[in-house]
């Protein structure tokens, strides 16, 4: 049988789930914005915390609906850590709706999705060629290879991967490197997470915190981790085209969105060039780019492309 | 309920046979396992002379295979799953699905335990795996509150194991990519968290700095007590303000909710610490054993014993002990 993927297909681009607590007019002008970028692809739901609810999943299901009317695919994101009964039902709820492609980040979805297409998130540890034959037997259809992992696994995993599944990469934002019961965003306000005030409001693109040296380090999100610097693969685009990776996850941040996709968009088709566009990239990533995971060095190393180097 | 004791060596294996382990846990001397230290963990002769040990005495042995096999290195975990089914271990412990799907299939007479890597947390994942890979225990992460333990008891069929006692990992095991974020290797990919090799304690006028891959992650006066570094604990600039931003270097101690545990219906609870000393184990077993026989005849009066919390205290690695996440109020 001939594989269905084609290499050097251009990647199509994708919107990744929004990661921060905005106020619901913010998320719908953004999402009334991202209709019109030349993202293929947009995930959309809470993925962080259950108690973030200014948007139900019928609101989801509704932007869904105009993703889906402006020829985009929608995809249904769901939350990483699962702990209470109430966050299963409204798991359980998200993957019974069969209309739109859901995307698993905890182990949890695949109770509820075993047989049905799915996307495994970069939270769902696939690591090796045997979990993806796995997962592909009860319905995987794309999977977010996880943050951590650089370029020689998803070359193997690739090269291996059964037809029709394809392959995403974290492409730019500040990294999801981990989760916790504790809200951390609650906790640097002293307050408890049952009294949170829901302060992570205040934060539109996390609480960066910095080491005492100054070196901003961490993004403090609710219950998640992330990284203070940007991870970007800007700089290795030819190498991902090359290894047949099918889409390129860019995510949300509070401002320069849809800059930072038409930067990937122009790169991709040829009309910037790579240290052009991670000169402009830099400028929307106030704490620096990194992109050392893909060179399978540390995850906050690099910054200056990988293939191609940028102007410093 | 079991009492899981961790083993490095051949002869922490035997201190925690002897002093009431009801099962001890092991890795072998590889990245398949998640404490992948110099020195440490099992051949296969301590595997058989520790085997023979244990059961004839009437002790489990569980060998952890519980990292994230990827491609270029599929034959070592694939390996590891051969040597602790042909051994006879009593169970093994591993998280990754590939590694279950594998050991299922291939020695379908291999007790698996989901290892609190594999980071399943609610009825659902769990069921996922019990179906999938008819696991006989999950072991679950440190993000549940006690109360959550005992009504996810209550809604899945698979036994439950929870950690009792030793590090803390803040976050929810097997998706914490801290450690790599720093130094490229992560309990997932490595084996270990903050590598020893990346790590640097350096002495300065005012006290001592830990960085961990170059990151600064503390500076401390002197005599200040220290943690082994770990970015979790590592005390940040938040908004102006010097603070642990994750969490103090503390460390976890249950024993206080002990009939609590007891009566959740928890059927085991763990040790960590298979880095640690013989002497750690030996005290840190016998006194759990004490502590699980005492609260089993009179759980109404049970309350930790000066003597046992010294003893603990004694090996505990950092000053302060917590109740973790099993407390509420820590979340």
């Amino acid at each position: 049988m001939q594989p269905q993927h084609t290499p050097n297909q251009r990647p199509r681009l994708s919107l990744g789930p929004l990661l921060y607590h905005w106020p619901r007019e913010q998320v719908m002008d953004f999402y009334a914005e991202m209709l019109e970028t030349p993202v293929a692809t947009i995930y959309l739901g809470e993925t962080i915390c259950s108690k973030r609810r200014l948007l139900r999943p019928e609101d989801y299901w509704e932007l869904a609906e105009r993703v889906a009317a402006a020829g985009k695919e929608p995809v249904i994101s769901t939350l990483a850590l699962i702990e209470s009964d109430g966050e299963l039902k409204t798991l359980e709820r998200l993957c019974s709706d069969r209309r739109f492609l859901v995307e698993a980040n905890d182990l949890g979805a695949l109770e509820y999705l075993d047989g049905h297409p799915f996307v495994a998130g970069h939270s769902i540890n696939l690591y090796n060629d045997r979990t993806l034959a796995f997962l592909a037997r009860h319905g995987l259809k794309r999977w977010v290879l996880p943050v951590e992992l650089g370029r020689d696994t998803a070359r193997a995993l690739i090269a291996t991967r059964p037809e029709g599944v394809e392959c995403e990469l974290f492409a730019f934002g500040r990294l999801p490197l981990a989760y916790s019961a504790r809200c951390f965003t609650a906790y640097n306000r002293d307050l408890a997470k049952d009294d949170c005030q829901f302060c992570c409001i205040d934060y539109p693109d996390g609480l960066t915190i910095d080491t005492q040296e100054g070196d901003h380090f961490l993004t403090l999100n609710g219950i998640q981790t992330q990284s203070a610097s940007t991870h970007t693969l800007l700089g290795a685009l030819d190498e991902v085209t090359a290894l047949g990776v099918e889409l390129l996850r860019i995510s949300p941040q509070s401002r320069h969105t849809s800059d930072i996709i038409a930067v990937f968009d122009a790169c991709l088709r040829g009309d910037m060039s790579h240290g052009e566009g991670l000169a402009k990239l830099r400028e929307y990533a106030p704490s620096g780019l990194c992109d050392g995971y893909w060179t399978g060095a540390a995850g906050y190393a690099g910054g200056t492309g990988v293939a191609v180097p940028g102007p410093a | 309920m079991e009492l899981v004791c961790p083993a490095g060596n051949l002869p922490a294996l035997k201190a925690a046979v002897d002093n009431g382990a009801n099962a001890v846990y092991i890795g072998f001397r590889d990245d398949t396992n998640a404490r992948h230290f110099a020195g440490l963990n099992f051949g296969d002769k301590q595997i058989r002379d520790g085997l023979r040990y244990a059961h004839d005495r009437n002790v489990k042995v569980l060998v952890a295979v519980n990292t994230y096999a990827q491609p270029n290195g599929w034959e070592r975990w694939s390996a590891a799953v051969d040597r602790a089914a042909d051994l006879g271990v009593d169970a093994m412990i591993a998280a990754d699905m590939g590694v279950l799907d594998y050991a299922a299939n291939t020695h379908p007479q291999l007790n698996l335990h989901l290892s609190v890597q594999g980071s399943a947390t609610n009825p659902a994942a769990i069921n996922f795996m019990h179906r999938q890979f008819g696991i006989k225990r999950v072991v679950v992460p440190r993000v549940l509150s006690l109360a959550q333990v005992a009504h996810l008891i209550e809604r899945c069929d698979v036994p439950v194991e929870i950690f009792g006692f030793g590090s803390l990992c803040v976050m929810v095991e097997g998706r914490c990519l801290l450690s790599s974020y720093a130094t490229g290797q992560s309990p997932n990919t490595f084996g270990a968290c903050s590598p020893a090799s990346h790590v640097e304690w350096i002495d300065t006028a005012e006290g001592q700095e830990t960085r961990l891959g170059g990151v600064l992650l503390e500076r401390r006066g002197h005599g200040e007590p220290a943690g082994y570094p770990t970015i979790c604990k590592g005390r940040y600039q938040v908004n102006g303000k010097l603070r642990y931003a994750i969490e103090e270097p503390t460390s976890l101690n249950t024993m206080e909710i002990l009939p609590d545990i007891i009566a959740s219906g928890v059927s085991a609870i763990k040790i960590e610490g298979r880095q640690r000393s013989t002497r750690y184990v030996t005290q840190v077993t016998r006194v759990w054993r004490e502590a699980i026989d005492a609260c089993r005849r009179d759980p109404q009066n049970f309350r930790p014993r000066d003597d046992w919390r010294a003893a603990l205290a004694q090996v505990s690695e950092g000053t302060q002990t917590t109740l973790g996440p099993y407390h509420r109020q820590w979340h």
